[in-house]
């Protein structure tokens, strides 16, 4: 079973040629609200981030790692939309991310700032996690060690 | 579970710190001295002339910020002889962010012909004090006679690579205000930046 794993999340990787898309507030949204128990953890970054590019490979770590609750990375980067097939697409290509990779659909700054949090002063990275079923909405604008996120993420009882 | 809880109140702890609140519209800046790339010091009293200030929380090395580099020249351009000076700061420890040393500020002013002080914040108190948590931040100051007033916290524009169509040139319009004898309509902004470094302890 442990083997037929490896070989699913083998193949999974080897066809992940994960898209960035764009996302809507409404959108974002909707897909937090929506989450009934899983813990949504949504890390904001950016390609010329470098404390962000570093910590990148600590929520890909988080996602692969078998959790006892339902949980599921978001990143959200913050690069321009202009960016978005010049830069955060051969980005996500050649860093091999699994997560699913979004940019806000959202040419003000200010406005998808202030819908994530209204304390976020617009440093990248930042961190948000969600738990629909608890009302769980934290918001931290730091960056996190593997450990640190692994005891954030731990289901809020 | 001991673990957990300790983490948590560490975790607590570090936030608290990094909120902690600086210098907001309305308040009253002190005055500073910090070397500028020209090795003299620089003070805002230095400015006889001056009706107020653009000061600009900034580094060599963000990506954002060098995106604004011309435009924080061009505000000079445009204001410094109305009585709005631009002053630069480089809020970033030298150790931390290496390309943000006084040798590469040197080089940075001179390539860009900055003709405004960039100056160095070398224990990062000043930082702290107007609580810049990122870079570029913008606080525009006008001088009263209570003293040095900030008018206006927040980013120069909400167009970073210069491809919003909505643009609002915030800092500007805030100092046309200003000297238009007005308070600025828009006087805190938000936009995306880099993390201060911070001198490891």
């Amino acid at each position: 079973m442990k083997y037929l794993c490896i070989i699913m999340v083998c193949m999974i990787a080897s066809v992940g040629n994960a898209q960035v898309k764009l996302l809507s507030l409404e959108n974002f949204d909707k897909r937090l609200a929506s989450g009934k128990d899983t813990t949504f953890v949504v890390n904001f970054w950016a390609t010329w981030c470098a404390p962000c590019v570093e910590e990148l490979p600590h929520f890909e770590r988080l996602q692969a790692e078998k959790s006892s609750s339902p949980l599921k990375v978001i990143l959200v980067s913050v690069d321009s939309k202009s960016k978005l097939s010049q830069v955060v697409d051969p980005f996500v290509k050649t860093h091999k991310l699994q997560s699913e990779v979004y940019i806000f659909d959202e040419p003000d700054q200010q406005k998808f700032i202030d819908h994530v949090n209204k304390s976020w002063s617009g440093s990248v990275p930042a961190t948000l996690i969600v738990h629909a079923a608890s009302s769980r909405r934290d918001f931290y604008e730091r960056e996190f060690s593997f450990e640190e996120l692994k005891t954030l993420t731990i289901k809020p009882n | 579970m001991k673990k957990v809880v300790m983490s948590c109140f560490l975790l607590l702890a570090v936030c608290m710190k990094l909120s902690a609140q600086g210098y907001t519209v309305g308040s009253v800046v002190e005055d500073f001295r910090l070397k500028n790339v020209d090795d003299k010091m620089v003070s805002l009293a230095d400015f006889k002339s001056a009706k107020g200030f653009i000061l600009v929380f900034t580094c060599n090395t963000c990506p954002v910020a060098k995106d604004y580099e011309n435009r924080i020249v061009a505000l000079n351009d445009e204001y410094a002889a109305q009585g709005y000076p631009v002053i630069a700061i480089n809020t970033n420890d030298p150790v931390a962010s290496p390309g943000d040393s006084f040798g590469k500020m040197q080089e940075r002013a001179k390539e860009k012909n900055f003709k405004f002080p960039y100056l160095v914040d070398a224990d990062q108190q000043l930082t702290k004090r107007f609580g810049a948590a990122h870079t570029p931040t913008v606080y525009i100051l006008s001088k009263t006679a209570k003293g040095n007033v900030v008018e206006y916290t927040g980013a120069i524009d909400n167009d970073q690579d210069e491809s919003n169509p909505s643009r609002s040139t915030f800092v500007k319009n805030a100092v046309n205000e200003l000297m238009n004898g007005k308070k600025p309509s828009v006087s805190k902004t938000k936009a995306v930046g880099c993390t201060v470094k911070w001198k490891k302890a």
